[in-house]
């Protein structure tokens, strides 16, 4: 985490006085963006360098869904399996995706290419099913536009 | 057309959302016009006698929220635009950010000055991408144009703006724990009193308010409240970004002035029911408000006053249309399962009622249910309303009574049948992944 400090350092300045609490959360996010995922010494690390208690560290690790505490595949496929997208095709979205990649929900296959989650609404409901690759929506997801997204991130 | 607006006043173009294009639609004038002209209580008397209420959901007057603010009480203020858009069926906040990023920051700008606020934040769910790039962007170009920082339009007023991103929490888009995720802790909402209106944001004054309610603020200031008044009804003054989305021919955002016709606008210009289908009924404002079936939509007008009577609510502007031939079982599980995974543990009532009723709903749907399970359902939704901090416990409740209510007969059939009446379909075979 070291080698953020001077980006941290540079948001630090954007937030009134007082306010350094407020970090813990993009900190976070910048880790994650940096390392995959959010290591044993980046909370103690952050903890240290915000200040703030290392418990309010651990529970917003705990509580926000985005934030990971071990590396994943190197795309993550997130599909939203909430009411409308349910609605316009997702369960079959999923279970393509399952049958493509040979991996259940909340896996990473053998080669380490692809994790597949599913994930409450997000907010795409008007272009139902919605993959969330990595940090894109891919929208209107049929099965040849799945085909498609699969082969152009095997390349 | 759905009646006058206010919101989508302008054809969307590749650059549409820049700053340039909006300053051609005379973006900023207004902001321009109330720090010359208006004293700031000048402004909030403006967004009073707008009567607009609140877009997010709980529809609370904003003027009686700005209100609240003592100007010159010599602390800090501060003003946060809730960007977190989660309520299922809602993708209307979207819609601005990414295609009217200006005219959120030009309202925020002039709340800003209304509430003497120094220091503004827009809170922005952590999955939107491209709404974040769209707004970041903005707010680069508005620094870079002198809207933002110190002595701006050569006057003595000042603001800075944070985006802050949340990180996978939908409990936040309520206001209190919004602030508490703000402040870089785990999401919970905090007991009122005291208001965040009185103590807040670092316990300080805050006005909270949802992104499309702030949008409104440069159109209310720059025509006037009593102007703004005459589009809408009496009771629901102005517009609502309509986001409709499930089984309907044209799904997307539609800016609808209260008091428009609801089934004209569902069956007129959002084209009716996907591929030519029955209406079954709507969730009409996000999943925590009552389902209307086809038949109580008819008279309805699309504002609260109606909507209320109905026995639903204008909630959050998200429309879900559903098809006859759906299963209300199988929707429901859908619905108790997101409540399960969304109920943030700090009640009782909502962290062990979630789960409950979430394996009620399991058991019904395989086929291992017993017939007291449909009144164990509302036992849980009634003996939950009103115990919890926050609304998330008391809205699950609500869809579930709703959808039991009007539906019974369904639930009643998969207990005893073990299976769904209605083959356990959620999709319209138009769809392109036929369930099954």
């Amino acid at each position: 985490m070291k080698h953020l400090i001077p980006e941290f350092d540079a948001m630090r300045r954007r937030y009134p006085p007082g306010a350094e609490s407020s970090l813990v959360l993009p900190c976070l996010r910048r880790i994650q963006e940096d390392r995959g995922y959010v290591a044993d010494s980046d909370i103690a690390e952050l903890a240290a360098y915000i200040p703030v208690p290392r418990i309010q560290v651990e529970e917003v690790l705990a509580h926000y869904t985005q934030y990971r505490r071990a590396p994943i595949g190197r795309w993550h496929l997130q599909v939203c399996h909430n009411l409308s997208c349910s609605m316009r095709g997702a369960e079959g979205a999923l279970g393509h995706l399952q049958r493509k990649l040979g991996t259940e929900p909340g896996q990473t296959t053998a080669d380490g290419r692809f994790t597949l989650s599913t994930a409450e609404c997000l907010g795409s409901c008007g272009t139902a099913p919605v993959v969330m690759v990595n940090d894109a929506y891919h929208e209107n997801m049929s099965p040849a536009r799945i085909d498609a997204l699969l082969q152009e991130l095997a390349k | 057309m759905t009646g006058r607006k206010l919101i989508m006043t302008f054809p969307v173009t590749e650059t549409s959302h820049l700053l340039a294009d909006y300053q051609a639609r005379g973006g900023y004038q207004t902001l321009a016009k109330a720090l010359r002209e208006m004293r700031p209580e000048e402004i909030t008397k403006e967004v009073v006698a707008s009567g607009i209420l609140g877009h997010g959901g709980a529809a609370f007057p904003a003027g009686r929220k700005w209100g609240v603010i003592k100007l010159n009480d010599e602390q800090p203020h501060f003003l946060c635009a809730n960007a977190d858009e989660g309520e299922p069926g809602t993708f209307k906040d979207r819609w601005i950010l990414e295609n009217a990023p200006h005219l959120l920051l030009e309202s925020m700008l002039i709340a800003a000055y209304a509430l003497q606020v120094r220091n503004a934040f827009v809170y922005i769910r952590g999955e939107f991408d491209l709404p974040y790039r769209r707004l970041a962007a903005a707010v680069e170009e508005a620094y870079a144009a002198g809207y933002f920082g110190e002595r701006i339009l050569g006057t003595d007023f000042a603001c800075d703006i944070v985006i802050y991103r949340g990180a996978g929490s939908y409990v936040c888009g309520e206001a209190s724990a919004l602030i508490t995720s703000i402040e870089g802790r785990k999401g919970y909402p905090r007991n009122r009193p005291p208001r965040l209106t009185v103590r807040g944001l670092y316990q300080r004054p805050t006005v909270i308010n949802n992104v499309e309610t702030l949008a409104n603020v440069t159109a209310i200031v720059a025509r006037g409240g009593e102007a703004f008044r005459t589009v809408g009804t009496a009771k629901s003054p102005g517009t609502q970004l309509v986001s409709i989305s499930g089984h309907v021919q044209r799904p997307g955002v539609y800016e609808v002035e209260y008091g428009y016709p609801l089934a004209k606008f569902i069956y007129e210009d959002c084209g009716g029911v996907l591929g030519g289908g029955k209406l079954k009924c709507i969730v009409p404002g996000g999943i925590s408000t009552k389902v209307l079936t086809a038949a109580e939509i008819e008279t309805v007008t699309y504002d609260h006053v109606s909507l209320t009577a109905a026995g639903s609510g204008v909630g959050s502007g998200g429309m879900v249309v559903i098809a006859e031939g759906t299963c209300m079982v199988r929707l429901l599980q859908i619905l108790l399962r997101f409540y399960h995974h969304e109920s943030c543990g700090q009640c009782t009532p909502c962290r062990e009622g979630m789960g409950w009723m979430h394996r009620i709903i399991d058991r019904i749907v395989a086929g291992e249910g017993r017939m007291d399970d449909i009144d164990q359902l509302v036992r849980i939704s009634k003996a939950n309303d009103g115990t919890t901090i926050c609304g998330m416990g008391d809205a699950a409740g609500y869809a579930t009574l709703g959808i039991i209510a009007k539906y019974r007969d369904e639930f009643e059939y998969y207990i005893e049948y073990k299976r769904s009446r209605l083959d356990g379909r959620l999709e319209v075979p138009q769809a392109e992944f036929a369930h099954g």
